[in-house]
């Protein structure tokens, strides 16, 4: 359908269109967001990330909402409830799989999502609130895979849950109560998996949708950053539109839907052949149900966490008369909301790592090591020289952010061109 | 006319602009208690982790509270211990993980030799602090083969942990922490409730 151009015969889609466009912004939404929304001509591979996740997004609704057809949150029926759905279910395996499955792409869609803006400073002016938005959907999204983890009631689920709602009490004065008051109970019980139920399922995915919504607003405002970092829409031609920009659609709509479909085999092939990803897409003792006088021999969290839990248990000395369990949350949540900062940490006149001198390519290794170092680290079972791994990798991690400021003022840079290569 | 009210007096529409916030904003934090408070625990499930009462009078030295109470669905060990033995707790001959009980797997007021509010009695979650078997109490040297060595304590029999007299876990066995001890109060001489600090007891 090519409802921008005016030259169309009066078919009866045609008129119907116009019909729509006199009640309803239909053509002209069509225009804004895709026919006449340039962007960048110099897309790579990074830039498949976002509309990746937006298809992650619809797989995790449609498996979700049929996931609920059959599952019972109740204390007593839902570790049941879901076996009957991985067994009696005409196809219920693959649903609950596709769940799973989904969840983990959907973090590691986002993470490359993310890193992409890291490379190419796509957090920088203008795009700084596009980017506190980003960040405000990744931690609803760490919030949603929170509480959905809970809702098969196996083992792993309920001490996962009992150790990060525990991390609460940790807060000086109010934590005890401020744990009850989440758990709605004393210990980890029926009352608690119907409240994460009703939060995973209504409304963290109506904030989420929001969010998402925002997002692309956002994007389509201020447009699309690219790995140059050069701002097309200073350089426009006679009728105004940028010299370096082609139009989302068709061209990059193609592209999108070839990257989907080479996406979904990859999904297709987890989905089938190694959905539970041996135990890291679902741990081995979540297909125990839930007991609580039965801790697992070793609490992990699913792979998309672990990072940040290497660094909550990286505390390990209590500091100002307050101990370690409160240290670790505070690095914790340190560390997942750092990278909201970026936008004021980075004092480079370039936006680009292409641009950018050796400190802050040096640096950015560094943390991409130290990323994927405490994701490993946070599968393991503690050790003196895991922890001590952890620490260094935690301090590596945090420098990243922390000591940017600096590094990305006194470096040498590269000239930026004035169009994108 | 509205609107040229609103030019001649400015200061007077942003203070009832403010005023409407105001009040706004009061009948939004009104609103936000029922759906704060109704996250709290329920009446069911206040009474499921109430705190229970039971009597010690006929509690003889080196014997365990049988039938064993539960509280909030878990067993509660209380023990008399003798003079021997809380003497022995201050100078254990085991090898101890933890014999200062620096893992805060009991209250304050229990973070002492005895782990207890009084030396002679000892009150523990019945729980192995490994994979949450219930263990065995030993109110005496063992002859049932364990080993004869030994002063007592609690012996889980799924996988072998050992806690002395006080729930201090020995060293060298799976359980990594002592057994925990729950918030409790002698409510009279012969009365022990469990599952809270301090407070009146419910008759």
């Amino acid at each position: 359908m090519r409802a921008g151009t005016p030259e169309l015969p009066p078919s009866f889609l045609a008129r119907g269109v116009a019909w729509l466009d006199e009640r309803f912004p239909l053509t002209e939404t069509w225009n804004y967001h895709l026919a006449r929304y340039y962007a960048p001509k110099n897309f790579n591979f990074w830039y498949f990330m976002g509309a990746l996740s937006l298809l992650v997004l619809v797989i995790q609704l449609g498996s979700g909402v049929w996931l609920t057809m059959s599952y019972v949150p109740s204390g007593e029926q839902a570790f049941a409830s879901v076996e009957y759905i991985m067994r009696d279910v005409d196809m219920g395996y693959i649903i609950r799989y596709m769940h799973t499955t989904g969840a983990s792409a959907f973090f590691l869609v986002v993470y490359l999502h993310m890193f992409r803006a890291m490379l190419y400073g796509s957090y920088r002016k203008p795009r700084e609130l596009l980017w506190l938005i980003g960040m405000a959907i990744f931690l609803v999204l760490m919030a949603e895979g929170f509480f959905g983890y809970l809702l098969p009631w196996g083992n792993m689920s309920f001490w996962a849950a009992q150790v990060i709602v525990s991390l609460f009490s940790a807060i000086p004065f109010v934590g005890e109560s401020l744990a009850t008051w989440i758990r709605g109970d004393f210990v980890m019980s029926g009352i608690t998996l119907t409240r994460f139920f009703a939060l995973h399922v209504v409304l963290i995915p109506i904030v989420l949708i929001a969010l998402v919504f925002l997002h692309l607003v956002a994007l389509h405002h201020v447009g699309s950053n690219n790995p140059d970092g050069i701002e097309i829409k200073r350089n426009k031609d006679a009728n105004g539109i940028p010299r370096d920009g082609i139009p989302f659609h068709p061209y990059y709509v193609v592209h999108d839907i070839n990257a989907s479909v080479i996406f979904l085999i990859l999904f297709c092939l987890v989905l089938f052949y190694a959905p539970e990803m041996g135990g890291y897409f679902i741990e081995k003792p979540n297909f125990e149900e839930a007991n609580p006088l039965k801790t697992p021999e070793h609490i992990a969290p699913v792979w998309y966490y672990t990072p940040y839990y290497a660094m909550l248990r990286a505390a390990t000395f209590p500091l100002f008369g307050l101990d370690a369990k409160f240290w670790g949350m505070v690095v914790m949540a340190v560390a997942i909301l750092i990278p909201a900062a970026l936008p004021w940490l980075d004092r480079s006149p370039v936006k680009s790592i292409r641009y950018k001198g050796r400190w802050s390519k040096a640096m950015l290794g560094i943390f991409v090591v130290s990323f994927l170092v405490l994701g490993y680290l946070g599968t393991i079972a503690p050790s003196p020289m895991a922890t001590l791994a952890a620490q260094i990798g935690t301090m590596a991690y945090l420098s990243y952010f922390l000591l940017m400021p600096w590094y990305t003022q006194v470096e040498k840079i590269k000239p930026v061109p004035d169009r994108v290569t | 006319m509205e609107s040229i009210s609103a030019l001649e007096a400015p200061e007077r529409r942003r203070f009832l602009i403010g005023a409407t916030a105001v009040v706004g904003a009061i009948g939004v934090a009104g609103a936000a208690v029922p759906f704060v408070r109704s996250w709290a625990p329920s009446a069911k499930a206040r009474a499921a982790g109430a705190a229970i009462t039971v009597d010690i009078a006929s509690l003889a030295e080196g014997e365990m509270v049988s039938p064993i109470p539960a509280w909030r669905g878990k067993p509660v060990f209380i023990v008399r211990r003798t003079s021997t033995q809380v003497e022995e707790l201050e100078s254990p001959d085991d090898a101890l993980a933890d014999p200062d009980s620096q893992r805060p797997q009991q209250p304050e007021y229990a973070q002492n030799n005895w782990r207890a509010r009084r030396p002679e009695i000892g009150v523990f979650v019945g729980v192995c602090t490994h994979l949450g078997c219930s263990p065995k109490f030993y109110g005496a040297p063992s002859e049932e083969g364990i080993d004869p060595a030994w002063e007592g304590g609690f012996f889980c029999p799924c996988h072998g942990s050992r806690f002395d007299l006080a729930g201090r876990v020995v060293s060298g066995v799976p359980a990594p922490s002592n057994l925990e001890v729950p918030p409790y109060f002698f409510a009279s001489d012969t009365l022990i409730v469990v599952g809270e600090d301090s407070g009146e007891v419910v008759a």
